[in-house]
């Protein structure tokens, strides 16, 4: 077992400083986050909290680089961000990030296999590797001989097993969840939970996960709270939980 | 990465076969009528371009009456010609072979079988003229026309119906009270260019048929094969010369008689199947633009259909230019399905309908290729704005939408 990783300082993977996101303009302006600042480094499971319209998905939204921030600075792993194109951030997701979403999107009709699959082939990884990664990566997740299945023949605890052997199988540097266990019975969430917590803290893997279920948030070395657009609190938590 | 997007395509197509299938239809009708149409129209044109040189190389024939064109024009009462008429022309020497023709229709009897036929007097001359070459037996002898025989040489669907599978060369028929003798058979040659069986007749000596058939001397028509190196023109202008001068007309007035190129008729003919095909293949050409339409419909629904997995690609990491590809390629990978779809049905046709027009079935890969390369612009064209409309989705939209 190694420390707590969040006590380790390293350099910061993910440094938001003093962004904006606003939707709207003169009176039905919505300031969906104000002036967030905030540093996360490689290595650590941070959760994510907050009310609904807290701004906590906005925030892994901008972090996700699917969306733009409309004032301040963001910069991955010391590079600015908040002034790249559209295609340039789809570079960026493509290499460094993976993602898992409440609802698995997860593409119906194709089986869980090229579902894995999917990033790579945007990377441009032939086939015979491709398939190899892509098994790999469901058998860290435990889905051995479930390749060939479709999501409609998978469990919602598997599907999101799916999705994270997706988000995983292009060794990104951050993993980010937007409510993983949103849609799964406690039981499922604790499995997924399990998954999240090893691939963290034996693979190393930044995760940074959006939650309203403080159970799911105790998995986490480090629990930040929105409120109204701003970060509310920001506190490590011991390794109790995990 | 095309040959991903190609596969990608072929799922999404086979995801849903009854709805590509109906989606390509336009393309498939469009196309399968453009190759049908092309294809049966230059069967079509060989069939005439047959049909002339079996009408012998410079054939002009002269017929009472004032000029006409094809053959159920209605006739005047101009004096018919004579067999006196047909000396005079074999006297010009831009005339090889002069050959005089008159008919009758009446039913031909052998045994208990009889056919309803053409009887046509003629003489030896009309084989050369029309470059009809016999299977078996021999022409009329001189002597034979002279003396108008009771001799006939059979067409093979005559023969067909009266002997079935016997030789009838020396065997007796009966043209109506007129018992003849068979000594020729002609070899097959199929419906001419205005769709009547060519085959279906009966010669016998010219003077036969006016002394025992039909009771008159008249000559209905003269066919003419002009002597190597006679262009149409100089023959018309003699024949006509010569011709009006024997029937007597004055330089104030006009023929009373024909003289017809049949290079003229079968230009008249490809030029008018020219002119069918050009007309079916516009309508076929709106069929595609149709069919293109289609296409353009169902992958726009396709694209609203699919927003979510266009946003999980997006947040994966896809370019919008590979989004862009993406449904580029299953919208052109759609329509060439159609296109060869169309292709084989549309050959499928031409075929069917070679054989019922009894013409040749001439496949042009030219016309096959630019249907194929059409199929695929017809993608482009119209999957272009549906795929651009993919590519700018937003990622977070995308994935929202349910």
């Amino acid at each position: 077992m190694t420390a707590p990783l969040a006590s380790d300082p390293g350099p910061p993977l993910i440094e938001l400083r003093g962004i904006c996101r606003h939707y709207g303009t003169g009176e039905a302006l919505v300031r969906a986050l104000d002036q967030v600042d905030l540093i996360i480094r490689r290595g650590e499971f941070v959760a994510i909290m907050g009310p609904s319209g807290s701004g906590k998905s906005t925030a892994m939204n901008i972090i996700g680089c699917l969306d733009r921030p409309s004032a301040g600075h963001y910069l991955f792993n010391g590079v600015e961000i908040a002034d790249l194109t559209q295609d340039q951030r789809a570079l960026l997701r493509r290499h460094y990030l993976g993602f898992v979403f409440q609802g698995f999107n997860l593409l119906a009709r194709t089986s869980a296999l090229e579902n894995v699959e999917l990033p790579l082939i945007y990377k441009g990884v032939p086939r015979l590797e491709r398939e190899a990664r892509a098994r790999a990566a469901l058998a860290k997740v435990g889905l051995e001989g479930r390749e060939h299945h479709d999501p409609s023949q998978l469990s919602g605890g598997q599907q999101q097993r799916v999705a994270i052997a997706r988000a995983l199988v292009g060794a990104p540097m951050v993993l980010l969840a937007d409510e993983p266990t949103g849609n799964l019975d406690t039981h499922r969430s604790q499995e997924i939970m399990e998954v999240l917590t090893r691939l963290n803290r034996d693979d190393g893997i930044t995760i940074v996960m959006v939650t309203h279920e403080e159970d799911m948030a105790a998995h986490a070395s480090r629990l930040v709270t929105f409120v109204d657009g701003h970060v509310a609190q920001d506190k490590m938590q011991t390794e109790r939980a995990r | 990465m095309l040959w991903e997007a190609v596969r990608l395509a072929l799922r999404a197509i086979r995801r849903n076969v009854l709805r590509s299938f109906l989606t390509v239809l336009g393309v498939v009708i469009g196309v399968a009528a453009v190759i049908a149409m092309v294809t049966v129209g230059q069967g079509s044109s060989a069939q005439v371009r047959a049909d002339v040189e079996s009408l012998g190389t410079n054939v002009l024939v002269l017929r009472p009456g004032k000029r006409m064109m094809g053959p159920s024009a209605t006739r005047d009462v101009s004096p018919a010609f004579t067999l006196r008429d047909v000396d005079a022309l074999r006297g010009l020497p831009v005339a090889a072979a002069v050959a005089p023709t008159a008919s009758s229709s009446l039913t031909a009897v052998y045994g208990n079988a009889n056919a309803t036929t053409t009887v046509t007097g003629t003489d030896s001359q009309y084989f050369a003229v029309s470059v009809w070459p016999f299977v078996r037996g021999r022409s009329f002898t001189e002597a034979e026309e002279r003396g108008g025989s009771a001799v006939c040489i059979l067409g093979e669907t005559v023969r067909q119906t009266l002997f079935g599978n016997t030789d009838p060369t020396g065997e007796q028929i009966r043209l109506r009270n007129v018992s003849c003798q068979v000594i020729g058979l002609l070899e097959a040659k199929g419906a001419s260019s205005f769709g009547s069986d060519q085959d279906d007749i009966v010669m016998i000596p010219i003077r036969a048929l006016h002394r025992r058939v039909v009771g008159n001397s008249d000559v209905a028509s003269i066919s003419i094969a002009l002597a190597g190196g006679v262009s149409s023109e100089r023959g018309i202008r003699e024949i006509e010369a010569l011709m009006r001068e024997r029937r007597r007309i004055g330089a104030d007035q006009e023929d009373n008689f024909s003289v017809t190129d049949m290079k003229q008729i079968s230009s008249m003919l490809t030029g008018i199947s020219n002119v069918l095909a050009g007309l079916l293949s516009s309508v076929a050409a709106v069929s595609l633009l149709v069919g293109g339409i289609g296409i353009m419909n169902i992958m726009l629904v396709s694209v609203t259909e699919r927003t979510r997995e266009i946003g999980i690609r997006l947040a994966v990491g896809a370019e919008a230019r590979q989004v862009l590809t993406q449904f580029l390629v299953e919208a052109v990978v759609l329509s060439l399905i159609g296109g060869v779809i169309g292709i084989a049905l549309g050959l499928g046709l031409a075929v069917v309908g070679a054989r019922v027009m009894a013409i040749p079935f001439i496949p042009d890969p030219l016309v096959i290729l630019l249907a194929f390369a059409f199929s695929a612009l017809v993608g482009v064209v119209f999957g272009y704005f549906p795929a651009r409309r993919a590519a700018r989705l937003d990622p977070i939209e995308a994935l929202r939408y349910q």
